[in-house]
């Protein structure tokens, strides 16, 4: 008798994926040279590849002059580092007092130490090493840096410069324009009209603005406006200044991630009993941080360069100081290696933000949505 | 009618109302959503709420625990009265569990996390007290041994689970369901029925949105039936279902149990 029905007497076994990749000639062939027009255009880039890579590794590395201490030494044809390494303490520490660097040393070890032990995720204790790096770490790293007390000599901010200028605007940025922008993010979205029109205006006010403005109100409009005898620091109304204008930004960003956290998910915190702060704090935020973190380490990124403007108000940072050397009659004609020099600088620090970023978002990922 | 209900009630728990609900209004700008919803709920009873989409059953068990927010007419939960105070809504929220539609787990958290949050922040319990109750419900829906793993590990009837247990979890007076089954795979409504049937029959107060018409039948002490902002129809299951009364619900059993 015949059905028009069919059925399955065994199930088949589950088999492994096909390998798609065959060697590094197979990725080759598949990826570069699939075709006549991708091979033209292969060998095209890989020519202008080699002629653009091939003089700038001899002229920094091959041809490059390492070793010495002067002007002397630079005798090839490539880069002369001699000028970045005779410089360098000055590049690190700018104007700090010789025999005051050891403490600049030891906010640098401590920075160091507590960024990598919340880095990495198997170091235990982390509640408490991050409550110190955010108040431990500036309170020590005040006293050490700036002195006056306990015996420590006293050293004015326009003696600071260097990477390490770079780093205090770019760390102390960075820790207080996040809170600042979450709880700006969180006010432009709140129901009482008054929180939110005042969010509203001040995030509107200082996006509008550009930094380099900013850094002018601060450093040359803002104490015509202050009583003569109240002088406060030129650096702290900078740091203030980028504080505030990337805390703007970062408002936006945040509140970017806290509407794409749907009504649900309050709802059901409220349900549960859970007050305003309870459901922004351990629902909503966790969420909405994470689902933006590319957002934030971009803005963190475009704070540590953007740090570099603050050398129109006279403070050395990493580049201005670089900059200071050039004019040095000692070294003149050197502009190439500095500005390299920084660039890689810069580079080497927003290129870790970046991958710790990606590394922060696979690690923190639960799997799915909802 | 309510009379004849009430008599009926009183079998399963004390008199005491647990809700309260008294002449009822709610608008939507100038849209009437709920209009003049009357409904007494004694501990112990179990009422199934029925009607087609945007009668204003979901809105109505809402403004239980004030999801919404109404504008006329009071709502008492266990003798307390509702108003706009954050507090007193939140001591409300305390003795009512909630469960989605979109069950709405915290996709952040495992799911033992999920059941311990309000216990550790709202009740104040420490965290290993919190986490036996914790184990104690999800073993009661049969899932505790998916407590260590995220809500995106789970399908949609485990999710439903979960979000029951965490409700369970704070010791509710009342369980309002908002169509718990709706979102949910044909396959996996049955378990997550059981689970709603289970806690019936322990006698918990319960209020839920269904189209399920077999656990009204199974369990309900009384069926709602609203239409257009309204109760159109209260009668005990046997009753709604064998004779309706209004035309409106016999068309919708018709539309409903006809397919």
């Amino acid at each position: 008798m015949t059905t028009d029905s069919t059925f399955r007497t065994e199930m088949i076994e589950a088999r492994e994926a096909p390998d798609q990749r065959r060697g590094v000639i197979g990725w080759f062939r598949a990826n570069l040279f699939n075709g006549p027009i991708n091979s033209i255009v292969s060998i095209v880039v890989i020519y202008l590849l080699a002629r653009l890579v091939w003089p700038f590794l001899e002229w920094a590395v091959i041809d490059a002059d390492w070793i010495g201490t002067t002007r002397d030494a630079c005798t090839g044809d490539g880069a002369c580092w001699v000028f970045i390494s005779a410089r360098f303490e000055s590049i690190i520490y700018g104007f700090y007092p010789d025999a005051a660097r050891w403490r600049v040393d030891i906010v640098f070890a401590l920075l160091a130490i507590l960024v990598a032990w919340l880095a990495v995720p198997k170091l235990p204790y982390k509640k408490w090493v991050a409550l110190f790096a955010l108040v431990g770490l500036p309170i020590i790293a005040y006293f050490l840096l700036v002195g006056g007390s306990f015996g420590l000599e006293y050293v004015p901010t326009r003696a600071w410069g260097g990477l390490m200028l770079t780093l205090t605007i770019a760390v102390l940025g960075i820790v207080g324009s996040l809170p600042l922008g979450i709880i700006l993010a969180l006010g432009r979205r709140s129901k009482m009209p008054f929180v939110k029109g005042i969010c509203v205006i001040f995030i509107e006010f200082w996006r509008g603005v550009p930094l380099i403005t900013v850094l002018f109100m601060a450093s040359v409009m803002l104490p015509l406006f202050v009583p003569g005898d109240f002088d406060f620091d030129k650096l702290l109304r900078a740091l203030i200044g980028i504080m505030f204008f990337w805390s703007a930004y970062m408002a936006e960003v945040i509140r970017s991630g806290l509407q794409a956290i749907g009504k649900g998910q309050t709802e059901a915190g409220q349900a549960l009993g859970l007050n305003y702060w309870q459901r922004t704090g351990l629902i909503v935020l966790p969420q909405a941080l994470k689902l933006v973190i590319p957002g934030i380490v971009n803005t963190f990124i475009a704070l540590f360069k953007d740090t570099s403007l603050v050398l129109i108000i006279g403070l050395f940072d990493l580049l201005a100081i670089i900059r200071a050397g050039l004019t040095d009659s000692n070294w003149l004609g050197f502009s190439t290696e500095g500005y390299v020099f920084a660039a890689a600088v810069y580079w080497v620090f927003c290129f870790s933000m970046s991958r710790y970023s990606q590394y922060i978002e696979r690690r923190l990922n639960t799997g799915h949505k909802r | 009618m309510s009379e004849a209900t009430a008599s009926q009630t009183t079998a399963s728990g004390s008199d005491r109302p647990m809700i309260e609900i008294d002449h009822l209004n709610k608008w939507y700008g100038s849209f009437h959503v709920l209009r003049d919803i009357n409904l007494t709920v004694t501990k112990g009873e179990r009422i199934v709420i029925c009607g087609p989409s945007g009668s204003g059953k979901s809105t109505m068990i809402r403004c239980i625990n004030h999801l919404e927010e109404h504008q006329q007419g009071s709502i008492v939960v266990n003798g307390v009265p509702m108003t706009n105070d954050v507090k007193r809504i939140e001591q409300i929220r305390r003795n009512v569990g909630m469960v989605f539609q979109h069950f709405n787990l915290f996709p952040h958290l495992t799911v033992l996390e999920n059941c311990c949050l309000s216990q550790i922040w709202v009740q104040k319990k420490p965290r290993a007290e919190a986490e036996k109750t914790a184990m104690e419900y999800l073993e009661r829906v049969q899932i505790a041994n998916q407590a260590l793993k995220y809500p995106g590990q789970l399908s949609g009837g485990q999710q439903q689970r979960v979000a029951i247990a965490r409700a369970l979890c704070m010791r509710p007076e009342v369980m309002l369901f908002d169509e718990p089954t709706s979102a949910l795979d044909p396959e996996m409504i049955k378990e997550v029925l059981d689970v709603m049937i289970e806690l019936a029959h322990e006698g918990m107060t319960m209020l839920c949105v269904t189209h399920e018409m077999g656990f009204a039948k199974t369990v309900a002490d009384r069926v709602i039936f609203m239409d257009q902002g309204q109760i159109i129809e209260e009668a005990p299951p046997h009753e709604f279902f064998n004779n309706p009364r209004s035309e409106r619900t016999q068309l919708f059993l018709s539309q409903i149990l006809g397919h």
